[in-house]
């Protein structure tokens, strides 16, 4: 009779052991729980694992270390809204003090937020915004007048503002490569007549989608002059696909991108130059907009002034907009200055 | 020990799945296991994960578990027949586009769930056809189906996404009970979950499940329509990942053609985890919803406790390695002591389907 048993209970015991290592590898984990006093922070960009959030983040950090509170990155590994929402229902299980999100939705992400915000957690959004109701304040890089503008200065005079360019994108509905999109286009209309924009196409802020995307423009626009792209991976995909091709230095490109990413294009010549924010002051800023919401200091109405550490003074905008400062051109000559 | 096995009158029935008394044969189970594990984690979380004591962490686990629980249904009978659906997750996906779009042309939001409904049942007609009719093999079959599906969905909508949801029904996909923390939609999927536990367990359809499981041959020949049964189960699916689509579009207020993807892999951990046979003929409900629950409360202690997604997956995949590796191990523990058992006497007969891990030897 007992035999009878053995197997049946093997399999329970087995079992049981089963839960018990998964138990113990559990309980690796911190004892939790912060105090309530501290400034916690949490950084959630679109997705992890994105050298630009990465900036941006070390200079939430950077902040954060300097006025003592408690620094978080999490994030999703794909840059879609639901992946961001269990993280900002983590957030708000958590109580966490400041909730610093660049959103992947305008909207998805909202009703999210606001529990976030029911629950006491002051919300700042930076590099992508959400509508106005679901935030306390946004952190804008640069305005978006001031990015079209430098976008159209920088192709006019590479490609002797004559000629057809396309725009090479983010995904077809990325909030601020679309507003950018809308004021090129209109800066183009009223300014530079003699520039023609052909097409816009979407690489979805995919190194290879944007890679495949530059070389389908090519082709099917042999008249090209110049690629403008308003993003990091894009710029970097177009530019590697085009230092490669017999078009390197016949059509130019220009756009948004990252020092890093983009010194062997402007040191080998396909790049003349091209523009972006700081990063890592911007992550910078949006701690410190964060604790100054949670200490009251402002509440995300016009005219508030608070300091954020070594940038300095600031004033909150319209709709809750604190804007960082005017883009910033990188070519051949300081490119060597810069390391992120 | 033997005093509890006389109690249970082993003159009557002296085959090994009756051999013992009710309480041992329901506790000595790889159901119970997990659901034992769940209660562990669940504890061992509220006592020593901040914050997971709190009123929301039941919300958004059940919230962010519904469609996975509801798929986890159709796709724990699909798997004891010993197929799989891949596809469910793009399912997801076109539902959800659908959704948007049909919403986007005027159409309410009853209505465009209709339709979407209506489109994830033909969606699981031609992937039951053509596993059962044709005879194609189901992971080749919705490996196709899985990338036809969401290109639908993506080619629909592109990459772009419909946002503009009436609040009426995206506040009503969030809704709890009263004041209760737990969300309304937890009623369908306890409702579903009653469903398929009566059909899977409590009928002659749900015994042919497990017989198509064990033996396909065998279970043609006594009668069991196989093919029938099959195309039902894979209709199913598609219709119940279509539901799961358009709560997911309306809880997130946002139809994406991307939503969901990767899902179905969650699900077929879930369903594995719950003590599921790959091999097909074995398995319980309750038991896969325990996985399922258990996935949701590893990930949402996880999060609570700093750790970023992969190493929320390197666990969970971890977890079912070593579940489906048990299985492994405790069929050849049982071998053994099967094998030792010949020497002492006659071999008892196998355990019938669904009772046991010597279920499939």
């Amino acid at each position: 009779m007992t035999m009878k048993l053995h197997s049946k209970r093997a399999c329970a015991i087995a079992a049981l052991l089963l839960s018990g290592a998964m138990i113990l590898t559990a309980c690796g984990g911190g004892d939790g729980g912060g105090s309530s006093d501290e400034v916690t922070v949490t950084f959630l960009p679109k997705n992890l694992g994105n050298p630009y959030f990465d900036t941006s983040d070390k200079g939430g950090k950077a902040a954060v270390d300097e006025f003592g509170g408690k620094f978080e990155e999490v994030g999703p590994q794909e840059a879609t809204p639901d992946g961001q929402v269990e993280y900002i229902n983590t957030a708000a299980q958590q109580q966490v003090k400041g909730l610093v999100v660049s959103a992947n939705d305008p909207k998805a992400i909202c009703d999210a937020l606001n529990q976030a915000r029911d629950a006491g957690t002051k919300v700042v959004t930076f590099d992508s915004d959400t509508e106005t109701d679901c935030r306390d304040a946004f952190v804008n890089q640069a305005s978006a007048e001031g990015i079209a503008k430098v976008q159209v200065e920088m192709i006019a005079k590479a490609i002797g503002d004559k000629g057809e360019i396309a725009i090479l994108s983010a995904s077809a509905n990325a909030t601020n490569q679309n507003a950018w999109i809308k004021m090129m286009e209109e800066e183009l209309a009223a300014n530079h007549p003699d520039i023609k924009l052909v097409d816009t196409v979407y690489g979805d802020d995919d190194d290879q989608t944007s890679f495949d995307k530059t070389a389908a423009l090519l082709q099917s626009h042999p008249n090209l002059k110049g690629i403008v792209s308003p993003t990091t991976v894009g710029i970097a995909a177009a530019a590697r696909y085009l230092s490669d091709s017999d078009k390197k230095g016949k059509v130019a490109l220009t756009g948004l991108g990252t020092p890093n990413q983009m010194r062997e294009y402007v040191e080998n010549g396909t790049v003349a130059e091209f523009a972006l924010w700081n990063p890592e002051d911007l992550g910078y800023l949006a701690a410190y907009v964060a604790k100054a919401l949670v200490d009251g200091d402002i509440k995300g109405e016009e005219g508030d002034t608070f300091k954020a550490g070594k940038l300095g003074e600031y004033t909150v905008g319209a709709d809750g907009e604190v804007l960082l400062g005017d883009p910033f051109v990188f070519t051949k000559d300081n490119i060597g200055d810069f390391n992120f | 020990m033997n005093a509890t096995t006389t109690t249970a009158g082993p003159t009557t029935r002296d085959y090994p799945a009756y051999g013992r008394p009710l309480w041992q044969r329901w506790l000595f189970t790889r159901e119970a296991a997990v659901i034992a594990l769940l209660l562990a984690v669940w504890f061992y979380a509220l006592n020593n994960v901040a914050f997971f004591d709190g009123p929301l962490t039941i919300t958004f686990l059940l919230q962010d578990m519904t469609p996975i629980l509801l798929i986890a249904l159709p796709m724990t009978l699909i798997i004891i027949t010993g197929e799989i659906d891949l596809s469910v997750a793009s399912v997801v996906g076109l539902s959800s586009v659908l959704v948007g779009v049909l919403h986007q042309d005027g159409w309410s939001i009853p209505a465009a769930g209709l339709a979407a409904l209506v489109v994830g049942l033909l969606c699981g007609a031609l992937n039951g056809f053509l596993v059962a009719y044709v005879g194609l093999p189901s992971l080749a079959v919705t490996i196709g189906t899985l990338a036809l599906y969401r290109g639908l969905a993506v080619g629909l909508l592109g990459t772009k996404a419909v946002t503009d949801f009436p609040e009426k029904w995206t506040t009503r996909a969030k809704e709890n009970i009263g004041d209760s923390p737990y969300p309304q939609v937890i009623i369908i999927v306890i409702l579903l979950a009653l469903v398929f536990a009566f059909l899977l367990h409590f009928t002659s359809f749900g015994r042919g499940v497990y017989d198509i499981g064990l033996n396909t041959e065998a279970a043609h020949f006594t009668g069991v329509n196989v093919r029938r049964t099959k195309l039902i189960l894979f209709m199913l699916a598609g219709v119940v990942s279509a539901l799961a689509g358009i709560y997911y579009t309306l809880r997130f207020g946002s139809s994406r053609g991307d939503n969901a993807s990767g899902m179905e892999l969650r699900v077929i951990a879930a369903v594995l985890l719950g003590g599921v046979s790959i091999f097909g003929g074995r398995g319980r409900l309750h038991g896969v919803i325990a996985g399922v629950l258990l996935i949701g409360v590893i990930a949402s202690a996880l999060r609570l406790e700093h750790y970023t997604v992969n190493v929320i997956n390197i666990i969970i995949g971890l977890l079912l390695v070593a579940s489906v590796m048990s299985n492994s191990v405790l069929a050849w523990l049982s071998s053994t002591t099967a094998t030792r058992r010949n020497k002492r006497g006659p071999s008892p007969s196998v355990a019938p389907a669904g009772v046991g891990t010597e279920g499939r030897q």
